[in-house]
């Protein structure tokens, strides 16, 4: 019994010292370890496209399309190789890594 | 629970335990408190169903997959929409088309309680509503929107003054009798809409109101003008869009006068008067500067000149207040962010992820970014647009354009209204439904 809750202790604290390190390196290294980054970043887009990106009008659906898709294009408007009305100012405000995983996020999305 | 699955619970245990300590340390790194282990049990009270409420309110239903209690308190019936109330002055809306019911809500099981918030204890944790319910909440959340600053103006101090000189700076019963006022003038008449000093409430709106006069005048009535009194030095958003229109489609109407602050009026003879001049017009429409809500100054969160509620921009946490957060308009806003419905309903997500991992125990994005996204109209069918984005600088602990974002349209176009429709219908649904 004792030498069950040693090994448990000694368990986590293996477990909280990994923690620690991946924590410390993870903000040291300025990549997010945030587990919701791409929920949220495409919440922003949601108040135009809609909420999970189910658009009702005009403004394209997202839900359901292609991450890579949307990665594609949104770098043909960040470069201003694809004409737009705010998406080229819009998608300047955005890092590869930001739109990568929003695009995931809108791919995993049901259609409806 | 020791009888059953003996094993599993060990594993989720420890689960638990790593989830709790990486969550701790992360929470520790940000300086942040992770303040309720027992997410569902907790309760959140949001005051005030507009952009932000609404929004905050569906989204940590949505993102707690409901293991969080929401109560929204709207003093109002339905939601009536400030982006586009403009086009019901100028006479191509109704109400009704800018008009959403609350009904939507309750699919995402969030309690509409129509009632006013009248007092918060921040220490019991309560907020007392004017037909004697008593609210426990573990977060409260404050979207009251702006108040009118009456202070400058004495003239307008009554209510019954305020009745006859217009806002219809929040969207309703003004707005309707602002349309009524203009469509009693008889051709001929002069309209007169004093802008305060920024920052106000949608920074292009006093702007976009001019044009909907003006496209109501230039096709209705043909001998009435427009006197445009602003306080500040030039036009405030938009700029060139609408200096644009204004030669363009409604030359001769529109009389700009910068650098205009308003003293006092003289309601019986409806004299605006100022510094230097005084300005008779047939209808007079005065936007008062504005604060937030009289409930968020109550409890001394309007803490940036008296007027605004500075919020830490990681969770919209009041920095005046612990366990009450403040959304949209009635916040101190980071530079270059502009008080707009658009901007509340960014805010408001925000602040539901940041609730959540608050009372969850875990950790909270250490990275926001919001986007804005404001149309305006020039006539009935041709809009321009404002965009930018904004990230949270680690080092100034703000928001911050980020450089080479944003941006304008040149000029107002009708290829730009099908968008604009859009953008109502869906952020309208996005905060409703």
């Amino acid at each position: 019994m004792d030498g069950g809750m040693t090994s448990h202790f000694l368990r986590c604290g293996a477990a909280l010292a990994v923690v620690c390190l991946s924590v410390t390196f993870a903000f040291a290294a300025d990549a997010t370890p945030y587990s919701n980054f791409g929920r949220d970043i495409a919440a922003n887009c949601a108040s135009c496209h809609g909420t999970d990106g189910r658009s009702r009008g005009a403004i394209p659906n997202l839900a359901g399309v292609d991450a890579a898709t949307i990665v594609q294009l949104m770098k043909e408007f960040r470069d201003g190789r694809r004409a737009a009305t705010v998406m080229q100012q819009l998608a300047k405000g955005y890092t590869d890594a930001q739109i990568e995983a929003a695009a995931a996020y809108f791919a995993a999305q049901a259609r409806q | 629970m020791s009888g059953r699955h003996a094993v599993g619970a060990r594993q989720n245990r420890r689960r638990q335990f790593l989830k709790a300590a990486s969550a701790s340390l992360a929470a520790a790194a940000l300086g942040i408190r992770a303040d309720n282990a027992h997410a569902a049990a907790a309760k959140v009270v949001v005051v005030g169903a507009g952009y932000g409420g609404a929004t905050a309110a569906k989204y940590i239903r949505k993102w707690s997959r409901g293991r969080i209690e929401v109560t929204v308190i709207e003093r109002e019936a339905a939601f009536v929409s400030c982006p586009v109330s403009n086009l019901v002055i100028g006479g191509s809306r109704q109400l009704a088309d800018i008009t959403v019911p609350y009904d939507g809500l309750a699919k995402w099981g969030v309690r509409v309680v129509r009632d006013e918030a009248l007092d918060i204890d921040p220490v019991a944790r309560i907020v007392k509503l004017g037909r004697g319910e008593a609210l426990g909440y573990d977060r409260l959340i404050l979207s009251p929107g702006v108040d009118f600053i009456y202070d400058d103006i004495p003239s307008l101090a009554s209510p019954e003054a305020q009745a006859q000189v217009l806002h219809a700076w929040k969207a309703g019963p003004q707005t309707v009798a602002l349309r009524a006022q203009l469509e009693a003038m008889p051709d001929g008449g002069v309209f007169a809409i004093h802008i305060p000093k920024a920052p106000f409430r949608c920074p292009p709106a006093p702007y976009e109101r001019t044009c909907q006069v003006a496209h109501y005048f230039a096709t209705r009535k043909k001998k009435s003008k427009i006197v445009v009194l602003d306080s500040n030095e030039e036009v405030q958003s938009k700029k060139a869009l609408f200096t644009g229109a204004w030669e363009s489609l409604y030359k001769g109407y529109i009389d700009y006068r910068p650098n205009s602050s308003l003293v006092d009026v003289d309601i019986a003879t409806r004299t605006l008067k100022l510094d230097f001049e005084n300005v008779v017009a047939d209808v007079i429409n005065v936007i008062p500067p504005q604060r937030a809500g009289a409930i968020a100054r109550r409890l001394g969160m309007a803490n940036a000149n008296d007027r605004f509620c500075q919020v830490d921009f990681l969770t919209y946490e009041s920095t005046a207040q612990r366990g009450i957060h403040v959304l949209g308009d009635a916040i101190q806003v980071a530079p270059l962010m502009p008080k707009s419905g658009h901007m509340a309903n960014q805010h408001a997500k925000v602040c539901a992820a940041a609730v959540i991992a608050l009372l969850s125990g875990e950790e909270i994005n250490p990275a926001p970014v919001v986007a804005n996204t404001c149309y305006s109209y020039v006539d009935d069918k041709q809009v321009g647009h404002v965009t930018s984005v904004h990230a949270y600088d680690r080092a100034q602990k703000t928001m911050l354009v980020v450089p080479g974002s944003g941006g304008l349209s040149v000029t107002a176009s009708e290829n730009e209204r099908v968008f604009a429709e859009a953008w109502a219908h869906n952020i309208w649904a996005d905060m409703l439904t």
